[in-house]
């Protein structure tokens, strides 16, 4: 099934996250990450919605006849820039340490929090990179693992040239 | 400082909003807003039932196109009231709905009568309301209004705490509206009118396709100038029966699976079809895969939503279909109405030739279908008519021959049996001056039967036409073909009830008819009582089928005219 970006402006009050996502429920789409935030304006708050579904022109419109929801955009990689941060517990038993550290530098990963047997690290870029770096490290342990979401915004259209920074 | 408290705050922003009516049940978590309603020039009609009190609104706001309202307590009388408001959501109906809720310092405690009331009704309104702060609620009433008449209209729900009922604001001036994710186009875009009327002026098989959206859009003067000035013939869905005239020229009846012969096939031959505030509903496209063939399709509807969601448009128009029509006709300008004359006599002879019929044998049972025709011959048309869900809404969509907008009503989208008895009641508080007629099942009447208390109680003289098969008619016509007669969970049974006593146990008057012969005078008598209810019971064939027919799933090309037609 296809993987569509949804970049949802909703006003921010009570519920609205329940009514964006009982429509996508009527119609039996997962929702693979969601993510909502306030704007630089108080009253809005932008959702960033990845749904794994054939088609979203229907959930689109339905989308849109919600009273609360202002603007819905549907972004993709080359038009959007795509982050995703993800929190990854690796296991360092023994030897593996230094290997999980070279592994981390090479993906700018972060320790943020280093046990006897674990460190946890901070892992931010597209979505890919992240999938990537965890992939690495899956082989020496996962212990827990967190991602924060897909977030997107829509490229300066009038700079094309200037979007491979 | 001057303070109201909030119940006073609901009540004083529903005279505001011009409301001289509303429709309830009391209880608990709702009383605070009863005792300043009691002081209200607001009327207010005891309901026997939720149910009822919604389809009361429905009714009414149908009759009228003015906006009902129904007011109810928390818990079961909100969950009572779910079925109204999917009925008013699916059939774009303008109500608000009250609840009263448990004190939010016992919400989600599963305090006393507590329902998740907003959460239950999310996807059954168009948009509701938990108020957690008193002074929000003369805002929220008046945004409920708003919301509910506008664009597409729809139910909308408010749900008040009673501690918030309780408590105390100051009265005010509702804000200008500020709803940045709400804003219904109004008007067509210029460009896609001037498209439409091009492709309008050279189609050869023009077909207007109407539905329910006329009707709310009062828009059906537009669309008799809009059909003669592009000389195109006219079919209206169930919803639509009544925006245009049924006895016009132009006008072929309606369309898919009960419709009749000429509108079905007529857009099967289309090269275009005008489609006017319709959604293209599986009872009328059938398959949507060999509807319309031929045609190019010009869509116009409000709610942008409808466009391309079944069928895809070559020019949608999203806007008003009253102020598009406007448009249309002002683009029109002085073109002469096209020659469509070959076409006109093939739809019409479709139409001579094929007339929905019955056979009514003098001595033999007693036919539906010549029930429903003497009653549009008795009343000369010129009554509101009501209807339940099933054979008997068929048959009545089929014969009377409906004229003008608003006088037609039932439950089309969701097909809510028990609609009939409390949306006469509503009609008939909307249009006291009118003649209501509700023709009902016997399946259906039952399942909101004591609302004829109501109607007595309150004084709304309704009339009732009951057409009692002793059967679940339209499932029992499914059985009958298509699971080789085998009538499970069926039949009611034709004198379970004694359905003349049942009204005059409720303060009505009650009549039973079994002859043919016996019908007109019962009919002309019920014309004749005008203090209080009237029900007449019509014992009628269990065998009678609804004709034409496209079994559902199936293409419009084929059509069973009638039970020859079966193999
Ligand atoms: C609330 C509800 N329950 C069940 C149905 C399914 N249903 C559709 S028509 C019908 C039979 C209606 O019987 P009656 O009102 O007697 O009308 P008739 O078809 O006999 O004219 C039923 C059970 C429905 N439409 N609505
Ligand atoms: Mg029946």
């Amino acid at each position: 099934m296809n993987q569509h970006t949804l970049s949802v402006l909703v006003e921010n009050k009570a519920g609205v996250l329940a009514r964006v996502s009982s429509l996508l429920a009527r119609r039996g789409f997962n929702i693979h990450s969601l993510a909502v935030g306030p704007t630089a304006d108080e009253g809005i708050s932008r959702m960033t919605i990845v749904v794994d579904a054939p088609e979203l022109e229907q959930v689109k419109k339905q989308l849109h006849k919600l009273i609360n929801v202002v603007k819905i955009t549907e972004l993709d990689r080359a038009t959007a820039v795509e982050r995703e941060i993800s929190l990854v517990r690796v296991s360092t038993d023994g030897q593996k340490r230094s290997d999980v550290l070279e592994v981390a530098t090479l993906f700018d990963a972060v320790a943020v929090d280093v046990g006897v047997s674990t460190i946890m690290f901070l892992v931010t870029g597209s979505p890919d990179k992240v999938n990537d770096f965890v992939e690495l490290v899956r082989p020496y342990g996962i212990a827990d693992l967190v991602k924060s979401g897909r977030v997107a915004l829509a490229r300066d259209q009038k700079s094309r040239k200037l979007r491979a920074i | 400082m001057n303070t109201i408290s909030g119940a006073q705050a609901v009540i004083k922003a529903l005279e505001r909003e011009g409301v001289d009516i509303v429709f309830g049940v009391p209880g608990g978590a709702i009383l605070p807003a009863y005792d300043p309603l009691y002081d209200s020039p607001i009327r207010h009609v005891l309901a026997r039932h939720e149910q009822g009190a919604g389809h009361m609104a429905e009714g009414y706001a149908w009759a009228t196109g003015k906006v009902g309202v129904c007011i109810v307590t928390s818990g079961p009388a909100a969950t009572n009231l779910v079925t109204p408001l999917a009925n008013a959501l699916m059939d774009s109906i303008p109500i608000v709905a009250i609840t009263g809720q448990v004190a939010t310092t016992s919400v989600g405690n599963d305090a006393f009568q507590e329902a998740y009331t907003t959460g239950i009704t999310m996807n059954a309104t168009k948009h509701n309301y938990f108020v957690t702060n008193p002074d929000d609620i003369p805002d929220v009433i008046h945004e409920a209004f708003h919301i509910a008449a506008t664009g597409r209209p729809g139910p909308v729900l408010v749900d008040l705490p009673k501690d918030i009922l309780n408590a105390h604001l100051k009265w005010h001036k509702p804000p200008k509206l500020d709803l940045p994710g709400y804003k219904p186009t109004v008007e067509g875009h210029p460009r896609r009118i001037l498209e439409a009327i091009k492709l309008i002026e050279s189609a050869h098989r023009p077909v207007i396709y109407a539905g329910g959206g006329i009707i709310k859009a009062n828009a059906s003067d537009h669309l008799r100038r809009f059909a003669e000035q592009t000389n195109a013939p006219v079919v209206t869905t169930l919803m639509g029966l009544g925006g245009f005239p049924g006895t016009h020229d132009l006008f072929l009846g309606m369309p898919g699976m009960h419709g009749t012969y000429a509108a079905t096939t007529a857009i099967q031959k289309a090269d275009l079809l005008i489609a006017l505030g319709v959604r293209f509903d599986d009872r009328v496209t059938g398959n949507p895969d060999f509807f319309a063939p031929h045609a190019s399709v010009i869509h116009v509807d409000v709610d942008p939503a409808e466009i391309g969601k079944v069928r895809q448009a070559e020019i949608p128009i999203v806007g008003d279909v009253g102020r598009v029509l406007e448009q249309m006709l002002e683009a029109w300008a002085n073109r002469p109405a096209p020659d469509h004359k070959e076409w006109l006599d093939r739809v019409k002879s479709w139409r001579a030739d094929n007339p929905v019929r019955f056979d009514q044998n003098p001595n033999g049972p007693l036919k539906p279908q010549f029930v429903i025709e003497e009653l549009y011959r008795r009343t000369g048309g010129d009554a509101i008519v009501v209807s339940g869900v099933g054979q008997h809404q068929m048959w009545t969509a089929l014969h009377w021959k409906f004229s003008r907008p608003r006088e037609w009503i039932n439950s089309g989208g969701l097909g809510t049996m028990g609609f009939g008895v409390p949306a006469a009641i509503g009609a008939k508080a909307g249009a006291p001056e009118r003649t209501v007629y509700l023709i009902d099942g016997d399946g259906s009447f039952q399942m909101t039967h004591q609302e004829l208390a109501t109607a007595s109680a309150e004084g709304f003289p309704i009339k009732i036409a009951l057409i009692n098969n002793g059967v679940h008619g339209m499932v029992r016509q499914w059985q009958t073909l298509f699971y080789g007669s085998r009538y499970s969970g069926s039949e009611l049974g034709r004198d379970t009830v004694n359905f003349p006593m049942l009204a005059e146990a409720m303060g009505c008057i009650g009549m039973r008819v079994e002859t043919p012969g016996e019908v007109g005078p019962a009919i002309e008598k019920s014309l004749s009582i005008n203090d209080r209810p009237v029900l007449i019971e019509f014992v009628v064939d269990p065998d009678e089928m609804v004709f034409p027919m496209v079994p559902a799933g199936g293409s419009n090309d084929q059509i069973i005219l009638g039970p020859e037609d079966l193999e």
